[in-house]
């Protein structure tokens, strides 16, 4: 179990240890994002910018577009709100190779409440012309994740969160950019999910499975590119669609399955996550129930 | 060297040219920026790439609406074909409305304004961290200072003493709404600036002499420096000239004939 903000922080130092032209940068938040990690180990490398989101990202661009290694860090409401058009003028409009990452994304933030959880970076940073986004789920695809970064060029937004995790991939899994993971190869249905909601999945997948309901969850940790193929190849080779998300259903990876449908191979899909809503305090698992992010509510669509 | 007065003029002909071809754009701005881009691109900066391939001296035009002068000085100094100047703003041209990192000689685009001097703090930053020479020259429009990222972006370029910036504000005292003070009471610019820790220089902006010698106290500095260079919006144009309403249009053909004869009756 650990947090992918915390699998961030350590893949900093043992970057940071290899590369002596990684710099990070930072917005007052170095401890809840855990680049404090690697601060400590490297004070001169480390920036912080203060509460000033606009020019975090700005500065970390122009230090991308002077040939540094740039990761940058806040949590995901004001790296992919507060900052939107800094995102999209400059390190979109300039295709900047820096590495935006975003963490306390979602409603797992929980007790800070709505201003704070953020339900629209996905949307928000897909939308933007040669911007990738991904979204890993555990320790291990985190790290990976963000070692394939560093052989794209170009603006990356990498969703993280705040809390544990469990622990899904092993040292063997590959995670390439523009492809998905695909757990199992039931033929009564696929759940697509992504970060925080690729473990709800997979319990209900194994749920389902005591009920001879027999599923495969696909985790959509590429949400852009986004892996068509295994899209398209799910839905025709599985009954039921659903897709589950800690993000609104109007943009998020509910919305992209569909916009992939609706082109390739028209077929329904029922979305799970936060429908035109703003979020909750609370403790996050009572949130996440709140809004129907559950495993009983992905079992429902096909019991 | 031939004069760069003379350059300078030659400059305004073309913005004039440009914006009047396309129909569009800001002359202004664009009128009152010139000499400072003057002294820069055909004195001041260090326009080589050096072993990685990054230029040397780095500009940011942030207050990118300016683009038909920093478009023409470019093609003055050879970075872009002259020929382009043609394409501003059309549509089978590569001159987008705002400068684009696509264009030859364009370090990052530009044109939102507030965003430029984050940007350059993030570049000399880089140099600083690679012990790299160069300076990153960014220039500001007057009523840009109304963006909140400039305030955060000069504490930034305070707290790392980038030395290696040299910042200017276009001061023309207008905006597209009338008068700077009018719109947003944006008075005691220079005031403002230095209790951010810069060290604050004034200067006429249209006054080539005057520009060269305060970029030289600039370098001096052991502080990162800013400088309000004066101009006047329309520069060079009479009936432009200090006119709010020439922030961004185009002229008619009368306006250009006008124009063109004013300035070059200055060859």
């Amino acid at each position: 179990m650990k947090s992918t903000r915390k699998a961030y922080g350590e893949f900093l130092v043992e970057l940071g240890r290899k590369d002596q032209n990684v710099i990070v940068f930072d917005a007052d938040l170095a401890k809840a994002t855990c680049t404090d990690m690697f601060k400590k180990e490297f004070p001169n490398r480390h920036f912080d910018i203060g509460i000033s989101e606009q020019d975090l990202v700005g500065t970390a661009c122009g230090a991308a577009l002077s040939g540094k290694t740039v990761f940058a860090s806040t949590f995901a409401m004001f790296l992919s709100g507060r900052a939107y058009e800094q995102v999209r003028n400059t390190a979109g409009y300039s295709h900047v190779n820096v590495n935006l990452c975003a963490t306390h994304s979602g409603l797992a933030v929980g007790e800070d409440g709505p201003t704070h959880q953020c339900i629209e970076d996905i949307s928000l940073m897909r939308v933007i012309p040669g911007m990738t986004v991904l979204s890993p789920a555990d320790d291990i695809s985190t790290k990976k994740i963000l070692s394939e970064c560093l052989n794209i060029n170009g603006p990356k937004y990498i969703r993280l969160g705040r809390s544990d995790t469990m622990d899904i991939y092993s040292e063997e899994d590959v995670f390439e950019i523009g492809k998905s993971k695909t757990f199992g190869n039931g033929y009564n249905g696929t759940i697509f999910a992504t970060g925080n909601t690729l473990s709800i999945a997979l319990e209900a997948k194994e749920e389902l499975a005591k009920n001879n309901v027999n599923v495969r969850v696909v985790d959509l940790y590429s949400i852009k590119p986004v892996d068509k193929e295994n899209i398209i190849k799910c839905a025709k080779e599985t009954e039921l669609l659903v897709s589950i998300e800690d993000h609104s259903i109007i943009g998020g990876i509910g919305s992209l399955v569909a916009d992939v449908l609706s082109q390739y191979y028209p077929k329904k899909l029922i979305k799970i996550g936060v429908n035109d809503k703003f979020g909750k305090s609370g403790n996050a698992k009572k949130v996440y129930e709140l809004f129907g992010i559950t495993k009983e509510n992905i079992i429902s669509k096909f019991i | 060297m031939k004069n760069l007065n003379k350059i300078a003029n030659e400059l305004r002909i073309d913005i004039i040219d440009m914006i009047y071809n396309a129909k569009s754009g800001h002359p202004g701005g664009s009128l009152s920026v010139i000499d400072i881009l003057t002294v820069l691109y055909h004195k001041e900066m260090n326009l080589s790439l050096d072993s990685s391939g990054n230029r040397v001296d780095k500009c940011i035009l942030s207050k990118g609406h300016a683009a038909p002068a920093l478009y023409a000085t470019l093609a003055s100094v050879g970075i872009l074909d002259k020929d382009l100047l043609k394409t501003l703003r059309k549509y089978d041209g590569v001159l987008e409305g705002h400068p684009s990192i696509k264009i030859p000689g364009i370090d990052v685009s530009s044109g939102s304004l507030g965003q430029g001097l984050s940007i350059a703090n993030g570049m000399a930053l880089a140099k600083k961290i690679d012990s790299k020479e160069g300076y990153v020259y960014v220039i500001l429009g007057d009523g840009e200072l109304e963006e909140g990222q400039v305030w955060e972006a000069l504490m930034t370029t305070n707290k790392y003493n980038l030395d290696n910036i040299i910042i200017f504000v276009d001061y023309n005292g207008l905006q597209i709404d009338g008068s700077i003070n009018d719109v947003k009471k944006l008075n005691d610019i220079d005031k403002k600036i230095s209790s951010f820790g810069l060290n604050l220089l004034k200067c006429n902006g249209n006054n080539i002499e005057e520009l060269q010698e305060t970029i030289q106290l600039a370098k001096k500095s052991n502080k990162p420096t800013c400088i309000i260079a004066k101009t006047v919006k329309g520069k060079g144009v009479s009936f432009m000239e200090n006119e709010a309403s020439w922030h961004g249009k185009s002229l008619t053909d009368d306006e250009y004939i006008k124009a063109k004869s004013e300035l070059e009756s200055k060859i």
